[in-house]
């Protein structure tokens, strides 16, 4: 498969992510496009390694495996992440009782 | 076009349709519902690139934890009563004009770069698989790794700490 097909999905995957951020103003949602970017970042990833594991196979025949082992790095990082946003998420509806972020604006008064 | 290049094309569909229905959905139940559909399409994607690891993976830790996670938080949160008001309708306009402003910038960029002629090796090759990847992980990144079992563990006491009713 080539390799371009999958830089212009994950790319595709990465706008979607970036206009939900930009359009919802949930809170939960802005985390799941956050989820979404993060996949899509992963999907190329692999996708490179692959390539990379194509093209040296017969240099070395490990190569391409660090960009596996990077993605699961990103997918352990990202467990943390959502553990750590979903209990500020929660103690921000026991605040304000909304998960809207158009109200946490007291920095700006 | 045979069975893979029909499987690509399929998981990439399913994978923007699903991604599109979060971001469209109003009920927030339902985006993480599709979001678990994007998972599956993606770990779909994995197994199609062989990376049958990382497919594992992805459907164990995203699909099944994050997710139950995420509604677990729906549960403990009004969902209706934070249902977005209809006011902001300037702002999505220009939110989705921006997000396709970058697609537009990021496929401009990158429709003639020059490895558009490299193949991603598809249904075979080992490296993907976990007997590789397990040797790889604990000689060569075992310092990493420990690494990582310490933000786990910071990262669920941070969350505790956050959580909890003072």
């Amino acid at each position: 498969m080539p390799v371009n097909y999958y830089i212009f999905l994950s790319i595709a995957l990465f706008c979607i992510g970036i206009a939900g951020v930009l359009t919802r103003r949930n809170a939960i949602i802005i985390f799941m496009c956050i989820e979404i970017m993060l996949n899509a970042v992963n999907l190329m990833l692999v996708a490179f390694s692959k390539m990379h594991h194509l093209k040296n196979a017969a240099v070395d025949a490990t190569a391409g495996s660090d960009g596996q082992i990077f993605v699961f790095f990103i997918m352990v990082v990202a467990a943390a992440e959502v553990s750590v946003g979903l209990a500020i998420i929660v103690m921000m509806y026991r605040n304000i009782h909304s998960v809207d972020v158009n109200f946490l604006n007291r920095l700006k008064h | 076009m045979n069975i893979t290049q029909l499987l690509f094309w399929f998981l990439s569909v399913m994978a923007l349709f699903s991604a599109l229905m979060v971001i469209t959905s109003k009920n927030p139940v339902y985006s993480v519902l599709w979001l678990i559909m994007v998972f599956f399409a993606i770990s779909g994607h994995y197994f199609l690139l062989n990376a049958q690891f990382l497919a594992i993976v992805n459907i164990i830790v995203y699909a099944g934890a994050i997710m139950v996670l995420f509604l677990y938080v729906f549960m403990l949160i009004d969902v209706r009563k934070s249902s977005e008001p209809q006011k902001y309708r300037w702002i999505r306009l220009a939110g989705a004009v921006a997000g396709g402003c970058l697609l537009l910038v990021l496929v401009a960029a990158l429709r003639n770069i020059d490895i558009k002629n490299q193949l991603a090796e598809v249904k075979t090759g080992n490296i993907g698989l976990i007997k590789n990847l397990g040797i790889e992980l604990f000689t060569n990144y075992v310092v990493p790794f420990e690494i990582s079992s310490i933000l786990f563990l910071s990262a669920m006491v941070g969350a505790v700490m956050i959580g909890k009713k003072e």
